[in-house]
């Protein structure tokens, strides 16, 4: 295997961040033109691991395709969920009662905080601190045990039914909800600690890749990309479903547009989710988990229909076209890493590959996602 | 020129503060479990793969439906049973669950109605031979049974 | 020591030995160390508390092809990894244990381990451009450029203390800082010299060890979540190894070198602790040293480039010349 290197006429080489590499998190490929450390140009390869998610829309029933969902993206597979459930409800017009809403919130904020720990964790690894991502998947542990005794799984949770849910939380489930509150309260006293006023930290990420507010409307940026970058959108305000008009929490936004704005977003998203959880665990109701009627076999009137939910990567958008049989006859996934990873290709022209690489840590890509 | 200094000195501070804490974890507890020398007991609702449930009698209590092979989303289960002379309804004859295709979505033993399948709580599966988890589930009942 | 073709014999394999058993093990004490800051076990399985677990890893490493890639400069090579070992082993010779446990005193030898130390940068461009990875070159310019710009503040601040001392010799500098930790040169307020920025001084000539020898938060050369393993990525097997076990040696010749030059020596803190030998005073100021090194690796993340080299060019040659300055116009006025 003895090819010569090949010198592009401008001086530059072209190097692969391959598709297996430590950084990209997933099987992201990023085709880098560097003229030394600096990229010229970056071009992002996408398709790896496509599933065929929306065909697999057209072939199974309403509720063989649910277990699709929690699939897509395995990191925060409740929020997906959710907005599957409720678009079906909308459209074959199913009640939910009112204690089956409010554990869903329950759950979906759960599982935000689960993966927002995540991304923390993987994010401090990407730029050399090896530790914070153990302290954070020990915290992520005792989320995934709460959510195990009550569903069945931990990570590819298949929680929520048309009308309702699985099964119904006992109150082992909501003593240690009120254990973990304050735990993780301690926990993110200590992140702020240890990562977010370390100067090293800091230096690596003020000033890193400036998003300015209109690349992020040209590209449909949404979650913390945007909201780094001073654009006040979160569909739980802007667009309300579910049993969130009830909560009171804040969206945290940021102004300055580089990577640690995004950061703080997270870090701060973390803190108010513990907020809406507090707030259910409190006004929970009690009450059945599944309607009385709850149909056997859907079929929604012929329409279209629409439902967007905030995710932990974003807002996620289902799309349905029914034709009134037992099969959609079209289901569209929006999927919010997807607009928000090709902003990438235009940003990082000009950057170093480190400061590269820490952006696209900071914009929580979860590949799976943006393949379907 | 003043903030050039405290901004060595700020530095250094939070350097310290960040010590500190690693510190502290030094000392505290570890908190891994060390399988396979140590294992974990699974929760109730734990759904490993599913199997029969034995009546008193010790058969199962599958009328074959059909419910769960139609509910399944990847046709992982295959059931087959016959109408006995004398009896009111079948009598099952295979119950097979191809475990490689199986997402442990809970489908089938939600849209069970005769209370015939639940889930095991067997986590430790691992083997070189893809043959081993076509499980047949009529022969695991009949092996449990005596 | 009279220099007897045996004794010098003996005193050199005794430090090569004394070498290769720290590098092999201070892998073990990294392991457990990083493992019980991440609140898990560590290596725990093979021996009792994980002690053969460096044995059996270098038997591991022996057992590997060492692949050479087609079209990589075979010479060059190969002879990365032992120029990496080598001035670490070699820089042993001459550090002196207690007063009377040393392979060979030279009286130049701050000279001659910085004349060594500098032979490790040359490895670095070695393994990078042989290995004709795109990769490797990217890292090993970073790392030869961190090289270069930390070992300014390093002899500035070793400067300042040959200064106070008078002599390049490892045993006088050791010897002048008899008396207690007031004698000491990380605070020398008893001595000729009574300059208090010189903690100062110790804290550049700390960061400058870490940067030499590069680790977190310095460890650009091996940035393993970037740019897969830097420099070494095309090495395997014992080419590997030698990397690794240089790295290790290097931290050990940066213990001795900072406690030689600002703690003392084989000295104890209050001249009542003397009757404890002085060879265990020093191995606990050394141990302590490489503790401090594996703690600090694994809590804080990894620089960037310009904010490296921001660092030494802009906030640690002035201080250190402005301490040598200043540790010069005590030496005049006292």
């Amino acid at each position: 295997m003895s090819v010569p290197i090949k010198i592009q006429p401008d001086e530059t080489f072209v190097l692969n961040v391959g598709p297996q590499h430590p950084a990209t998190h997933g099987v992201l490929r990023v085709k880098m033109q560097m003229d030394g450390e600096y990229i010229v140009r970056a071009e992002t390869v996408i398709g790896y691991i496509h599933r065929m998610h929306e065909k697999m829309g057209e072939l199974k029933t309403y509720p063989q395709f649910y277990m699709n969902l929690s699939r897509m993206d395995y990191l925060g597979a409740l929020g997906y969920c959710h907005g599957h459930v409720l678009l079906v409800e909308k459209a074959a017009g199913i009640e939910v009662p009112e204690r089956a809403e409010y554990i869903r919130a329950i759950t979906v904020e759960l599982n935000r905080i689960a993966s927002h720990l995540f991304w923390f964790g993987a994010f401090v690894m990407d730029l050399g601190g090896f530790s914070p991502l153990m302290y954070a998947l020990q915290d992520r542990e005792y989320i995934l045990d709460m959510l195990e005794r009550v569903t069945g799984s931990r990570l590819t949770y298949s929680y929520y039914r048309f009308g309702g849910l699985y099964n119904d939380i006992d109150d082992l489930f909501i003593d240690s909800v009120k254990d973990f509150i304050p735990r993780m309260r301690k926990s993110m006293k200590k992140y702020h600690k240890l990562v977010t006023g370390n100067i090293i930290f800091r230096k690596r990420l003020e000033g890193n890749a400036y998003l300015s507010e209109e690349t992020c409307r040209k590209y449909g940026a949404s979650s913390a990309v945007a909201r780094g970058s001073g654009i006040n959108y979160d569909v739980r305000k802007n667009e309300p479903y579910s049993v969130y008009p009830e909560f009171d929490f804040d969206i945290p936004v940021y102004t300055e547009c580089d990577s640690l704005a995004r950061y703080n977003v997270r870090m701060d998203e973390i803190e108010q989710s513990l907020r809406i959880i507090e707030q259910g665990i409190e006004k929970l109701p009690d009450g059945p988990i599944m309607p009385k009627k709850a149909p056997k076999i859907i079929k929604p009137p012929a329409g279209d229909y629409y439902q967007a939910v905030e995710t932990a990567r974003g807002n996620f958008g289902i799309r349905l076209v029914s034709d009134g049989t037992k099969t959609p006859y079209r289901l569209k996934l929006r999927s919010p890493t997807y607009s928000n990873m090709h902003l990438f290709d235009e940003t990082c022209q000009g950057m170093l590959i480190m400061d590269a690489l820490a952006f696209m840590g900071s914009l929580d890509l979860v590949i799976p996602e943006i393949d379907r | 020129m003043v903030a050039y200094f405290t901004e060595i000195f700020s530095g250094l501070w939070s350097l310290i503060v960040g010590l500190s804490i690693t510190f502290k974890e030094f000392f505290s507890p570890t908190v891994t479990v060390q399988y396979p020398y140590e294992t974990l007991k699974m929760p109730d609702n734990f759904r490993g793969h599913i199997q029969l449930i034995a009546n008193e009698e010790g058969t199962s209590n599958c009328i074959v439906c059909m419910m769960c092979q139609r509910a399944c989303p990847s046709g992982c289960i295959s059931v087959a049973g016959k109408k006995e002379e004398g009896q009111k309804k079948k009598t099952l004859t295979t119950y097979m669950l191809d475990f490689t295709r199986c997402s442990l979505c809970g489908s089938c033993v939600e849209s069970c109605n005769f209370n015939a399948i639940e889930y095991s709580d067997e986590y430790r599966l691992a083997s070189t031979k893809k043959e081993d988890f076509i499980i047949d589930l009529l022969k695991r009942l009949e092996e449990k049974k005596s | 020591m009279e220099l007897s073709l045996l004794n010098i014999l003996i005193g050199v394999i005794a430090a090569i030995a004394f070498a290769a058993v720290n590098a092999a093990y201070l892998v073990w004490a990294e392991r457990r160390g990083a493992a019980r800051i991440q609140r898990r076990p560590g290596p725990n399985i093979n021996g009792p508390f994980g002690l053969l677990q460096p044995p059996l890893d270098g038997i591991k490493l022996m057992c590997k092809q060492l692949i050479i890639p087609g079209g990589a400069d075979k010479a060059l090579f190969i002879a990365a990894p032992v120029l990496a070992m080598a001035p670490a082993i070699v820089s042993f010779v001459t550090i002196p244990f207690s007063e009377k446990i040393v392979a060979h005193n030279l009286n130049v030898g701050v000279l001659a381990i910085f004349a060594f130390a500098s032979m490790g940068g040359i490895s670095l461009l070695f393994a990078g451009w042989s290995s004709r990875n795109k990769y490797a070159v990217m890292s090993s310019v970073r790392a030869v450029s961190q090289a270069i710009a930390y070992e300014i503040p390093m002899l500035i601040t070793v400067i300042t203390v040959v200064m106070i001392t008078n002599s390049m010799d490892l045993m006088k500098i050791v010897q002048q800082q008899a008396g207690g930790l007031l004698h000491w040169n990380i605070i020398p307020l008893a001595g000729d010299a009574p300059n208090i920025l010189m903690p100062f001084s110790f804290l550049i000539f700390f960061i400058c060890s870490l940067a030499e020898t590069n680790r977190a938060p310095f460890d650009l050369g091996e940035a393993e979540s970037e740019l897969v393993a830097g420099f070494h990525t095309e090495y395997g097997s014992m080419g590997f190894g030698l990397f690794f076990m240089g790295e290790y040696a290097n931290i050990v010749i940066g213990a001795c070198l900072t406690t030689i030059l600002f703690l003392g020596g084989w000295y104890a803190p209050i001249p009542f602790l003397d009757f404890i030998p002085g060879v265990i005073w020093f191995l606990l100021k050394i141990y302590l040293l490489i503790a401090t090194f594996i703690w600090i690796r694994w809590t804080f993340p990894r620089t960037t480039i310009y904010g490296l080299l921001n660092l030494s060019w802009k906030i640690l040659i002035p201080l250190s010349m402005f301490n040598l300055l200043l540790t010069a116009g005590l030496l005049k006025v006292f």
